[in-house]
């Protein structure tokens, strides 16, 4: 079943299109990476699926229902990119108050604020103030005011930004155990990397357009090159090759770490490969498919713009 | 549903400004504030005033008779003494009174060195024009000098007291008491509105500037935060409103307690004096007690209870119209407060103007300016709570309190309308440098 559903959905503002025509469908209990560089759209579509901006165009279905904007939002945890919190409020408080927001009794708001305060161990910050929690610890505090109400669809743009390795890794754990309960998980990002590990499920978007959606691996597999990477007993070097007489089912492209590089030829297959250096009498002792980076496929789709050397650089 | 959040964000706006200590340190800071305000402008003018002594040259004789010098104004009338020389010998001015027929309007001159002012020339005016009445009346008549002098001493004993007639029973009315009280509580209006804007402004701009306002519209709709920021910053101005009614009355049961019994007597008699209609001419009483009674009077006939009703009315009214404006402002700046600056000038000038006007209304409250300027919204917080404690409805007739009334809660449903709109667009647009060009775009674009 479907959480969320997105047609044909558009924003414009005074001098440009923000979102434009974006439709993808979201599966419940799915880790959803909505990826693109800065300036491609993310926020505003996020705006649109949380209420805050109202799409010129299109519709938003949510939980099979069009989507209503006033009891909606309750059941959506929405972390910005950003994000902030009120400096002189004690953290207890602020988490109270938060959840209030999202319709939650203070007694409710109270007993998961407690949960979950001695789930991320911050017990003894209670009657702290914000102004006086580093940042990482107010990254912990904005999650957990972000999913305490239980949310059925939670977002999270850019949740890793500021956080340190251990900090990161305590909330990634946290996405994969609430997607098990049942949450989906909408995570927006410009790093490529983050999302290939936790996501399920991708659309790219850039200049306000989807220009890719489908699976982490489906993805790649669409836009695979055929390159393997072989590893032998005795290193070869493509002169070996050449002399002992080349195939037509690959090329050596290249090498890597004593590994040779090569690219099956249309119409074959690995097997061809591994049966010439078979024939050969050399000794293989790995064979691994090299398939592409989501930054790799980033840039190829938008090869040749200014923002492709821009990623190319990274 | 909506209203409940509405709630939630006023109570967190409320009970984190009601619990800070800055608030209890400024509810009793204020009134002091205010006092020595008033107390020192009142000093300011009743000391202020120079003495002046101004050299006469009579071609008449006789001004050196009935001029009289005093602690404002002393006359010099030394032989020999004449324009060129009068600075010399001390003198700010000389007067130069030609021979004055009887039957014609006749120019006399002043020479001064330093500006008298023209309270002073006012002054000298009348003295030179009760001299030659003085005159002209024991040159006239068979009247003694010293007779002259009984009767003008005498004469003095008159007192004005002005009745409001529009009710069934005439009631005493005090026009300077009136000017008085309308008068603070048109300086209070206006120092209130400037304060609570400018909170409600910092408090939006703290949302925006520390990346709150993204976090919280996910849960509630901009205008919700925004009303709930301007309800609960409303509601700790009538805390401390409250507060302050409560020192006054407790401060006033105070100082009646240390009023000697002598002077309550004489308070007491006063009063049924003025019951029974001979408002407490053939009463000799102290002057500590008539001044007593006279306030006490003054705020009998300003109505408390209706000038208080309409303080709160005024208040919570031009609160809301200008704090909308103010959340508006504050939406639209970045970090940079010199942004906010430049935005608040037009919103700061209507408050500015209105005090003036409210100025001139309590000189003249039934004037057209002081009618007109208590209707518009923009200056009817100000300019008609001056106004009702000449009282209602003798000076402030009841269709235009209730005209008064009406348009400004049209005005500020206005206001927060349009506040809303610019609000919801500000709040999460940053990096942008705001004019009121733009706002405008805002609130009325999509």
């Amino acid at each position: 079943m479907n959480i969320l559903e997105v047609k044909d959905l558009r924003k414009t503002f005074a001098t440009q299109i923000a979102v434009d025509q974006i439709s993808f469908q979201l599966e419940k209990g799915s880790i959803f990476g909505l990826l693109g560089p800065n300036g491609a759209g993310k926020t505003t579509l996020i705006r649109m699926i949380t209420g805050i901006f109202y799409p010129d165009a299109g519709e938003i279905t949510f939980e099979g229902r069009p989507f209503d904007p006033m009891n909606d939002i309750l059941r959506i945890g929405y972390m910005p990119e950003e994000r902030g919190l009120y400096k002189k409020m004690k953290i207890g408080e602020q988490a109270l108050y938060l959840a209030q927001l999202k319709g939650l009794s203070r007694s409710e708001a109270l007993q998961r604020a407690k949960e979950w305060f001695v789930k991320f161990e911050m017990q003894s910050w209670w009657n702290k103030k914000v102004e006086d929690l580093s940042k990482g610890m107010g990254q912990k505090l904005q999650f957990v005011t972000t999913v305490m109400h239980e949310p059925r669809l939670i977002i999270l743009d850019e949740p890793f930004s500021g956080l340190d390795p251990v900090n990161s890794n305590l909330i990634k754990d946290e996405i994969y155990s609430l997607a098990r309960k049942g949450a989906t998980i909408i995570f927006s990002t410009h790093r490529m990397e983050q999302v290939e590990e936790i996501c399920d499920h991708i659309i790219l978007m850039n200049r306000g357009q989807k220009i890719l959606d489908g699976t982490v691996g489906g993805v790649k597999q669409q836009f695979k090159e055929n390159l393997f990477r072989i590893g032998l007993e005795r290193p070869l070097t493509e002169e070996d090759i050449k002399a002992a007489g080349a195939s037509d089912a690959f090329a050596v492209v290249g090498r890597t770490d004593g590994q040779l590089v090569v690219k099956i030829a249309e119409g074959h297959r690995p097997n061809d490969v591994l049966s010439w250096f078979i024939q050969k009498g050399e000794g293989i002792t790995s064979f691994v498919e090299i398939l592409p980076s989501l930054n790799d496929i980033f840039i190829r789709l938008v090869e040749g713009t200014p923002l492709a050397r821009q990623f190319q650089r990274l | 549903m909506s209203n409940n959040k509405i709630w939630l964000i006023t109570r967190r706006e409320y009970l984190t400004r009601v619990r800070n200590r800055t608030f209890l340190l400024s509810t009793f800071l204020f009134p002091l504030v205010i006092i020595l305000f008033i107390a020192g402008s009142v000093m300011i003018a009743t000391q202020t005033h120079t003495h002046h002594k101004i050299a006469v040259v009579d071609a008449n004789g006789y001004f050196k008779d009935y001029l009289r010098s005093d602690s404002s104004l002393s006359f010099d009338f030394s032989p020999g003494i004449d324009t060129l020389n009068y600075a010399e010998r001390g003198n700010t001015a000389v007067l130069i009174i030609p021979a004055l027929p009887e039957d014609n309007v006749t120019i006399y001159r002043l020479k001064f060195k330093k500006q008298l002012g023209p309270a002073a020339k006012d002054d000298l005016e009348n003295r030179v024009n009760n001299a030659i009445t003085d005159h002209l009346i024991y040159e006239k008549t068979s009247i003694s000098r010293i007779q002259l002098d009984t009767l003008r001493s005498q004469s003095k004993i008159a007192a004005l007291r002005t009745f409001d007639d529009n009710d069934k029973k005439a009631r005493a009315s005090n026009q300077n008491a009136a000017g008085a009280i309308g008068y603070v509580c048109a300086i209070l209006i206006y120092m209130l509105t400037f304060i609570y804007g400018a909170m409600v402004m910092r408090g939006v701009m703290e949302e925006k500037t520390n990346r709150i306002a993204e976090v919280v519209v996910s849960s509630v709709k901009p205008f919700q935060l925004m009303m709930g920021k301007i309800t609960g910053i409303g509601a700790v101005g009538l805390t401390q409103f409250l507060l302050w009614i409560v020192l006054l009355v407790g401060l006033s049961l105070l100082a009646q307690a240390f009023i000697p019994p002598s002077v309550g007597k004489e308070i007491m008699q006063l009063q049924q004096a003025n019951a029974m209609g001979n408002a407490g001419n053939a009463i000799k009483v102290s002057e500590g007690a008539s001044k007593i009674y006279e306030f006490k009077s003054a705020m009998s006939a300003a109505n408390l209870g209706l000038t208080i009703f309409c303080f709160l009315f005024y208040f919570i009214g031009g609160y809301l119209f200008y704090s909308a404006l103010f959340a508006a402002i504050g939406s639209a700046v970045n970090e940079d407060p010199q942004e906010a600056q430049s935005l608040m000038m037009p919103v700061t000038l209507p408050i500015v103007f209105s005090f003036f006007v409210a100025t001139v209304a309590l000189q003249d409250p039934t004037g057209p300016l002081a009618v007109w300027a208590s209707i518009i919204p923009f200056s009817s917080p100000i300019v008609m709570t001056g106004r009702i404690p000449f009282g209602v409805p003798g000076t402030v007739p009841w269709w235009q309190l209730g005209l008064s009334m009406v348009s400004l809660v049209a005005g500020f449903l206005a206001t927060v309308w349009l506040a809303g709109k610019i609000y919801r667009t500000g709040i999460l647009m940053y990096g942008k440098k705001p004019t009121w060009k733009t706002m405008w775009k805002w609130a009325f674009h999509k």
